[in-house]
């Protein structure tokens, strides 16, 4: 067994309400990477940030290469050689590569740009990162600079690396550089901390698997012995029979029910113009990868950037549909990719989130009144099993999953004849995206139509009974009935005529 | 009853702790000092009038303008994350506005009076107007955008009037700045409370706040759901409009003149202390009105306290200073977040003494 590195112990922490973590123990050993997994709120993030020193822990110990540490701030973690790659890229898109992987670091100050620069170009050549130092970081991609960002964590001799959902906005290739990178560093002698939901890519880049559920630990497993469907069970704490049976509903007959939506030559500042129609009742999704223009094509449907040009018609009749007001009042609901940013407004309650679309569509003078929309919330949180200490805790202090059901729920509220949802599983724990898969279906079939985003294929398959494929911006294949198959819409994504 | 008790020191007086505490703080540095301080008396002014008088009232008098602008800019504040620093000079205009309505007319009555503020108000929603367009349509940071009306209003207040500092007297101008003849309560004082009320129902019967601050938090989701963030800041901007009317028509009821260069001189900056003393974030988002209104009384009963105990005024403004820096600093989320650590770490032992007694 190799050298432990890394050892919390018996880690609490108490939030005001709430217990998240209870009586954890993990342990990362020299040049190992290890994936630290769980749903949502099971206290992945609050034992990461305790690490860090985001967060103060209530008890328990942490040792670093058998040296009992105190981590008090960011700076303290740092200094005992714990780095953090964010989600969210924390590094200053507009100075140079080589500036980002020096500023704010003690010694940064002292070190002549010429230097420096050759010391980044040094090390991005020994990691095979393809990026110069004189480069500005916002011309690189998202995953050159999370390498950078990487780098820059190599460089302070991190021997900790803690990766928070590196890979969610990457795409195939990119997953692969860093990949690549991460068994580099292994063989290094860095210890890897892997947190993600992308459970194809635990097995294929980790080593050894911890599971945490509601704050408390599951256990170790070495990722050889665990198989894949055991671990997922672990992380929800119950067999995944649900998902299987959810999958022969397929051959839902659409066809015969009348169209709600038709777009024709629909195009916004950000989509190109494209042709499109659901029916009542009827789940479809858009495919394809990330920048094909699959987003920005729901957006123009909702109206949500400036819409260029094109017809549309609702039920019958045509409509103009030039801001999200319009698209609300034809009965349209839009839950946007980007839950933070065009999602939730964190700071206001749950309760205040779940009204908030319902008190638009009925306008300025008709407010709801304060006991009204807490039996909605109330009801909301019910039906949903939203979990949240009160109905008036910010939105903002839920768990990512929690968050996703306020703003279905904001929606639902509307009673919408169709929704549009980008990504709505993005981030969340199996049991939820199970959840919301059910409730897709649960929907359809009283008649609202639903156009499901995803970058996972396998769950659009499971819940879509037409796939509409865009690469590049345009729309290059629409598949259904026997034709959706994996392969099938893999091929049609690459462009598979060959 | 017990539940609500809690709420009220739990969740809904949160915000306004600090202010809450500043002015108790100040009453009782009052009362220690000289404890007639609060005493009030019931005399007949000039006009024969049974009045109330004392500092206590004073205090609440002097701070309406303060306190009907601190209104207006909480939401300013709230919708746009910035702050509006030409009320002040707008006001100038307003009550120029308003005495120029007064002089054009040949009797001044009730009627005429009522017609004046109309207009002063519809001025003043105008170059509300203005600001907001500024700042909810070019996107124009709302303190540069208003640094413009700030640099000329002054002067566009002394093209109203032709240069002159007219006055106008009437006994219901006199009224509007003192006392209604029968009523022993300050008018300004009623202006405020009517305001606070109206703005209240404003609440109650549209979703102003909601729609607020959903913007001020997120404008792009509050943009997906439909709601107009530029009417949003643009409406913040002529509800401030219309508190700047009623605080320049109060400023200039109060002299029955109008001095284009001194009325309500500097106000902007206590205005916006009064906003952030009341607990309010000046980047935008969540806020509370009352708050703001406890901030601007507890600026006013400071000023009123530092002159009470004869401090020159051109000192006043320093040692104001050094309070406000305390009230700030104690206000900031820095120390708030070591207070509710000790808060919690008392909790916990005295939860563990319990045991502890339970136990043995």
């Amino acid at each position: 067994m190799k050298e432990v590195l890394l050892q919390m112990k018996n880690i609490e922490k108490q939030f005001p309400g709430v217990r998240a973590l209870s009586n954890v123990d993990f342990t990362l050993r020299k040049g190992e990477i290890h994936a630290l997994m769980g749903e949502n709120g099971a206290g992945k993030s609050t034992l990461i940030k305790i690490l860090t020193g985001v967060y103060q822990m209530d008890g328990g110990e942490i040792l670093v290469e058998g040296k009992n540490v105190s981590i008090r701030s960011p700076q303290d973690a740092q200094n005992n050689g714990i780095s953090t790659v964010y989600q969210e890229i924390t590094l200053c898109p507009n100075l140079t590569v080589a500036e980002n992987m020096y500023i704010g670091r003690e010694d940064g100050a002292w070190v002549k740009k010429k230097n420096y620069e050759k010391r980044a170009d040094e090390i991005l050549t020994r990691l095979g990162i393809p990026a110069r130092s004189r480069q500005q970081l916002g011309s690189c991609s998202l995953a050159v600079q999370q390498m950078v960002a990487i780098a820059r964590a190599v460089d302070m001799e991190c021997k900790v690396l803690i990766l928070d959902e590196p890979t969610s906005s990457l795409d195939d290739k990119e997953v692969k550089m860093l990949f690549d990178l991460m068994r580099d560093l292994k063989s290094q002698g860095v210890g890897i901390i892997f947190v993600t939901h992308f459970l194809e890519q635990v097995y294929e880049v980790s080593d050894r698997i911890t599971v945490l559920r509601n704050g408390e630990l599951v256990g170790e497993y070495t990722t050889e012995e665990l198989p894949q469907v055991e671990l997922v069970a672990k992380m929800i704490g119950k067999e995944l029979d649900e998902l299987s049976s959810l999958g022969d509903e397929d051959e839902r007959e659409s066809e015969v029910k009348e169209v709600f939506y038709e777009a024709e030559g629909l195009s916004s500042t950000a989509a190109l113009p494209f042709n499109f129609r659901i029916h009542k009742g009827e789940v479809n999704g858009f495919t394809g990868l990330l920048g094909s223009g699959r987003s920005e094509s729901v957006r123009a449907i909702f109206g949500a950037d400036k819409v260029t040009g094109g017809n549309v018609r609702v039920g019958c009749k045509r409509v103009k549909i030039n801001r999200p007001i319009d698209a609300m009042k034809c009965g349209i609901g839009y839950l946007a990719e980007d839950r933070k940013r065009d999602g939730i407004i964190a700071e206001l309650s749950v309760r205040e989130n779940i009204i908030l679309a319902l008190q638009v569509m009925n306008g300025f003078f008709k407010p709801i009144s304060k006991s009204e929309s807490e039996a909605f919330a109330d009801e909301y949180i019910k039906a949903l099993n939203i979990k949240t200490a009160s109905r008036e805790t910010p939105v903002g202090s839920l768990s990512g999953g929690n968050q996703q059901k306020v703003i279905l729920a904001r929606w639902l509220l509307t009673h919408p004849d169709y929704l549009i949802l980008d990504e709505p599983t993005r981030g969340i724990d199996v049991g939820t995206k199970l959840e919301i898969q059910k409730l897709v279906l649960k929907l359809a079939e009283e008649g609202v139509s639903v156009t499901f985003i995803s970058s996972e294929v396998e769950e659009m398959l499971r819940t879509c009974s037409r796939l509409i494929v865009m690469r590049d911006r345009h729309i290059v294949g629409e598949l259904k009935g026997k034709e959706l198959t994996q392969t099938q819409v893999m091929k049609t994504i690459a462009g598979g005529d060959k | 009853m017990k539940q609500k008790f809690k709420n009220l020191f739990s969740g809904g007086l949160g915000q306004l702790t600090i202010p809450l505490i500043a002015i108790l703080l100040l009453v009782i540095f009052n009362l220690i000092r000289d404890p007639s301080f609060f005493s009030i008396g019931i005399m007949h002014n000039n006009d024969g009038n049974v009045v109330l008088a004392g500092n206590l009232i004073s205090i609440i008098n002097g701070a309406s303008e303060l306190a009907i602008l601190a209104m207006g800019m909480t939401l300013v504040t709230a919708a746009c994350g910035g702050q509006d620093i030409s009320v002040g000079a707008a006001a100038a205009i307003a009550g120029s506005v308003f005495v120029k309505v007064l002089k054009s007319t040949s009797e001044i009555t009730g009627l005429t009076v009522v017609l004046a503020f109309l207009c002063a108000c519809i001025v003043a929603m105008l170059f509300g107007a203005f600001n907001g367009t500024l700042v909810a349509i070019f996107k124009i940071q709302p303190m540069i955008a208003t640094l413009i009306l700030y640099t000329c209003g002054r002067s566009i207040a002394y093209w109203i009037n032709g240069g002159a500092t007219p006055t106008v007297s009437s006994p219901i101008i006199t009224a509007l700045g003192g006392f209604i003849p029968g009523i022993p309560v300050p008018t300004p004082v009623i202006i405020v409370l009517v305001a606070g009320i109206v703005l209240k129902l404003v609440f109650r019967f549209t979703s102003l706040q909601l729609f607020t601050q959903s913007v001020g938090i997120n404008g792009s989701a509050a943009h997906l759901n439909g709601i107009n963030e530029k009417f949003i800041k643009m409406l913040s901007f002529v509800i401030l409009g219309v508190c700047v009317a009623i605080a320049g028509s109060i400023g200039v009821s109060r002299l029955g003149l109008i001095n284009h260069e001194t009325l309500l001189i500097d106000i902007e900056m206590d205005t916006i202390l009064a906003v952030a003393i009341g607990g309010n974030s000046l980047g935008g988002g969540k806020f509370k009105i009352s708050g703001s209104i406890i901030g601007a009384y507890v600026i006013q009963m400071l000023t009123i306290t530092l002159y009470a105990m004869k401090v020159s005024s051109t000192d006043v403004k320093a040692y104001k200073a050094i309070v406000i820096v305390l009230l700030v600093v104690i206000g900031s989320p820095v120390v708030k977040k070591k207070v509710d650590k000790l808060m919690m770490r008392i909790r916990k032992s005295k939860d563990r003494n319990t045991v502890k007694g339970a136990q043995s």
